[in-house]
């Protein structure tokens, strides 16, 4: 039984500035439960209802890091090791971390970064300079970026540098502290580290693995990629500056340890501001996780996809249900969230369409069975829709022929029927050439769930032969 | 129940207002609405809401941006055709016309990042940014790294922000090669038509009951929902044809009650237009000078297909003729139809049975010019002399584009033709000249 509810009338004060760490607000937040705890046994539920969204969205978002390693301890430990290896004792190195989209890669470099930079030696001298493929597209841009990251645009000021390799030397030649020899360590990472090697010559991965190797200055390179294959992509020259060090993040969870996962991402920490919230929250999460239908849904989600990113979206689906009214995450929830991630999206476009084109696309399907998916035209199309009328229909009429175009044309806007390739301005519209991108079965479900279809036309498409 | 929105960190007065102006789309505001939680709050990076068109994406999300005042920027991909357009309005839109006039001549989206956290040092984001891309199909044609930087962009800029896709195509036909961060989709259903009833009833006239205005639009689904569901597409139509269904009540010829007499009067009206205003045939415009115009006077109402009937110099009907004969009857049957005395010919039993090999299914064939000629001088009954006028015709009528030119430009000695008129077409033409067609066709034996 809920204590009764204080009305808070000040505004919510606390303003999330987007990009800072959370654990300073975590730090404030506990200084006022301090003073404020001998008074309220736990906050009102709407706040706490707001909390909880704030933290599990920042935590579904990738924002928020978790504290500790989960699953990839190892990794974590090898990396940690590495890079401080660079920071602390000026050791040249380049690693590549590659895994499957969402396994976790930038969660493990963010983590280990947050460790790294705990010892104060490594947060006094390492520098970082952070490129993504993405955005940095050519080598002249990224050595822009390098220059703009290391705060070095004023000492290059307007000189003009002959290659690559010369631009790069005078900017680490610039990090050079005063008292020592050598220059500060830089660590380089290099997101979506594939695409870099598309750049023309590859100078730019060519030159920092060479810098690596070479005694010039302490620099790390860090690669993070999708794709396994990722050497093949490197040239020869490259390839052999390299050293080979890959970190992979394959994760080869068992099904327990996935849903250990889920408990963990829908968790509060101990720190949270209601205690007693907090522990009922949890403890419903236990229980959702036991449910069997609930159980069931996540077996499905596990069999498809086990990274995280697929999981979050479920989970933010769930999260999004969470109200006053309700302030718990119940197994129909989970169910519903997954059957929105699990929906057809083709079949779903197939109930918008119109009667007319729902017929032309059973056409369509007769035309692929007959002559097994050879590709066909408006013309036969129509043939067949006419046929279809002739001898079966009394519901439908004919339409004149620009309608029946008109409807062709909608499809193919719709991407469900696709042009074969071939010289499409030479021939009239009537005879292009055209493709089903719609699967039989895909179809056939689309028609039970179509609104007031008339019987005739579901047994047109349900007979074998038009 | 009536379903009221509710979410703790917005007004209720705006969600009423919201409510309002998003009839037959509670559900999906609601989950919209539910995913954007409160303003200070992170929304997932990157949605992707797919749905028909003229189903009410763009339409609730402006409203829910608009009544909420939440940031935004809507951006139509249609018009930010370069990448430069596309970032200067974002910026504008989120920051004003100062961060826009820091982006370099051509800007890459680099510097667009760049300026962006430049930007957010100054000016934090205490509420959820959004930015919404309409006609996001028109994304995969950009740039090949623009589409995944867009889906991450929240990570990239390091900012509250969430990208938000409007397309009518699905997810699956995004993707790209090597993967990219996978948005939230969401569905926006097609209305039922009862919900296109309602929608459509909203607009009633005012010196006209809503009950006379819902049994107009009743009649005007009943005729059109078979082929159209798109509701642009009914309401304009329903627009340009109340003052016809009006009119016997404005003579006084009918009562507002007299459903039949009223249904009777404007069927006819709305299967013509079907044939016209719905194809584009006539504008608009042409369409309501129509109406006001008498009966009598309405009979010939020029469509746009009306002006690709040309009239043409009688040689000229006659190679066309000839090149529709070309390119529909296989070559082999020629000596049957042109040739007195043909001989006996056998009809094989394998070409009948198939019916897909019917010509006029399957499209034109091409052939060559000396065909062209063979045909044309067995079919015109008078004798012609091969001058050249008779060559420039058949280059004029290449320039008509009712013939196509298949063989390329080079090749002067022994060029190939394709016939493009349809049956129709050349039935039309075939008859002012006498000769009948169909006895020669292959296909109608």
């Amino acid at each position: 039984m809920l204590q009764p509810i204080r009305v808070r009338d000040e505004p919510n004060q606390e303003v999330v500035i987007a990009g800072q760490v959370v654990f300073p607000r975590m730090r404030k937040n506990r200084s006022i439960m301090s003073k404020r705890k001998a008074k309220y046994a736990h906050l009102p539920i709407g706040e706490s209802i707001t909390q909880v969204q704030s933290m599990l969205r920042e935590r579904l978002c990738n924002q928020r890091l978790p504290d500790k390693p989960e699953g990839t301890e190892a990794q974590h430990k090898h990396l940690l090791e590495l890079l401080r290896r660079t920071a602390i004792h000026g050791e040249s190195n380049s690693v590549l971390i590659v895994g499957p989209r969402g396994a976790g890669k930038t969660m493990l470099l963010k983590c280990v970064l947050r460790d790294l930079l705990e010892d104060k030696e490594a947060q006094k001298s390492l520098l970082q300079v952070h490129l993504n493929g993405l955005l940095q597209t050519d080598d002249r841009i990224a050595l822009k970026e390098i220059t703009r990251q290391l705060h070095l645009e004023n000492v290059v000021g307007d000189k003009v540098f002959g290659s690559f390799a010369e631009n790069l030397a005078f900017l680490l030649e610039a990090l050079k502290k005063g008292d020592r020899s050598s220059s500060r360590p830089v660590l380089f990472i290099l997101d979506e580290f594939d695409l870099f090697a598309h750049h023309k010559n590859q100078t730019l991965l060519y030159n920092l693995l060479d810098v690596s190797q070479s005694a010039q200055a302490p620099i790390a390179v860090v690669g993070i990629t999708c794709r396994l294959d990722v050497l093949e992509l490197l040239e020869k020259r490259v390839k052999s500056r390299f050293s080979h060090r890959q970190i992979h993040l394959l994760s080869s969870l068992t099904f327990t340890q996935y849903l250990q996962r889920v408990q963990s991402q829908l968790s509060l920490p101990q720190d949270f501001p209601d205690v007693k919230f907090a522990q009922d929250w949890n403890d419903s999460i236990k229980t959702l996780c036991e449910d069997k239908s609930a159980e069931e849904a996540l077996r499905r989600h596990f069999n498809s996809s086990k990274d995280f990113r697929s999981l979050h979206i479920l989970l933010m689906l769930c999260l999004s249900r969470v109200t006053v009214a309700k302030p718990v995450i119940k197994p129909a929830d989970l169910l519903e969230a997954s059957r929105l991630c699990f929906v057809d999206a083709k079949a779903n476009m197939l109930h918008g369409l119109s009667i007319l084109e729902l017929c032309l696309i059973i056409a369509m399907k007769h035309l692929n069975d007959v002559y097994e998916g050879e590709p066909f035209n408006l013309q036969m199309v129509h043939n067949e829709f006419k046929k279809f009328l002739q001898r079966k229909s009394n519901s439908m009429y004919n339409f004149e022929q620009p309608v029946i175009m008109k409807a062709f044309e909608h499809l193919q806007q719709l991407e469900l029927i696709r042009p074969v390739d071939g010289s499409a301005a030479k021939t009239q519209k009537e005879y292009q050439l055209m493709r089903l991108m719609l699967d039989h079965s895909q179809i056939m479900e689309a028609l039970q769930k179509y609104p007031l279809c008339p019987t005739d036309v579901k047994q047109w498409a349900m007979s074998a032969f038009g | 129940m009536t379903s009221v929105l509710q979410h703790p960190g917005y007004d209720e007065e705006k969600l009423r207002r919201v409510t309002e102006q998003t009839p037959c789309r509670e559900a999906q505001t609601g989950l919209l609405l539910s995913l954007m939680g409160q303003p200070q709050q992170y929304s997932y990076p990157s949605i992707f809401v797919y749905g028909h068109r003229a189903s009410g994406k763009s339409h609730v999300m402006q409203v829910l941006l608009k009544e909420l005042e939440l940031p935004h920027a809507t951006i139509s991909c249609v018009e930010c055709v370069s990448n430069a357009l596309l970032f200067e309005k974002m910026l504008l839109s989120l920051f004003g016309c100062e961060a826009a006039s820091l982006l370099p001549r051509t800007p890459s989206l680099s510097d667009f990042v760049r300026v962006y956290r430049h930007q957010c040092v100054d000016s934090p984001a205490t509420q959820t940014r959004y930015i919404v891309m309409e006609k996001a199909e028109l994304l995969r044609d950009a740039d090949v790294n623009l589409l995944p930087a867009l889906l991450r962009l929240q990570e990239l800029v390091d900012d509250n922000l969430t990208v938000i896709l409007l397309s009518e195509i699905t997810w699956d036909k995004f993707r790209p090669n090597t993967g990219c961060y996978e948005p939230l989709v969401l569905h926006f259903p097609d209305y039922s038509k009862g919900d296109l009833q309602q929608i459509l009833s909203r607009d009633s006239h005012p010196s006209y009951s809503a009950d006379f205005y819902s049994s107009y639009i009743n009649i005007l689904l009943g005729v059109f929902y078979s082929v159209c569901r798109d509701l642009r597409e009914l309401h304009h139509l329903a627009a340009l044809n109340f003052s016809k269904f009006c009119e016997p009540l404005a003579e006084g010829k009918v009562k507002e009650s007299d459903t039949h007499k009223l249904w009777r009067n404007i069927e006819p009206h709305l299967k013509k237009a079907m044939q016209t205003v719905y194809l584009r045939e006539v504008s608009s415009l042409q369409w309501e000078q129509m109406q006001q115009m008498e009966e009598k006077e309405a009979g010939a109402l020029k469509g746009l297909s009306a002006h690709t009937h040309v009239e043409l110099p009688y040689y000229s009907k006659f190679l066309l003729i000839a090149a529709y004969l070309a390119s529909y009857n296989p070559a082999r049957t020629d000596k049957r139809f042109f040739l007195k005395h043909h001989g006996k010919i056998k009809k094989t039993n394998f070409l009948k049975k198939n019916e897909k090999t019917s010509n006029h299914l399957l499209g034109p064939k091409p052939f060559p010019l000396d065909r062209l000629l063979a045909v044309f001088y067995s079919v015109v009954d008078s004798r012609v002399a091969p001058s050249a006028s008779i060559f420039s015709q058949i280059s004029s009528l290449v320039t008509l584009q009712l013939l196509t030119q298949v063989s390329h430009d080079d090749q002067l000695d022994a060029p190939k033709y394709k016939c493009a008129v349809s049956l129709d077409f050349i039935s039309a033409i075939s008859r002012t000249v006498n000769f009948d067609i169909v006895k020669y066709l292959y296909d109608f034996l």
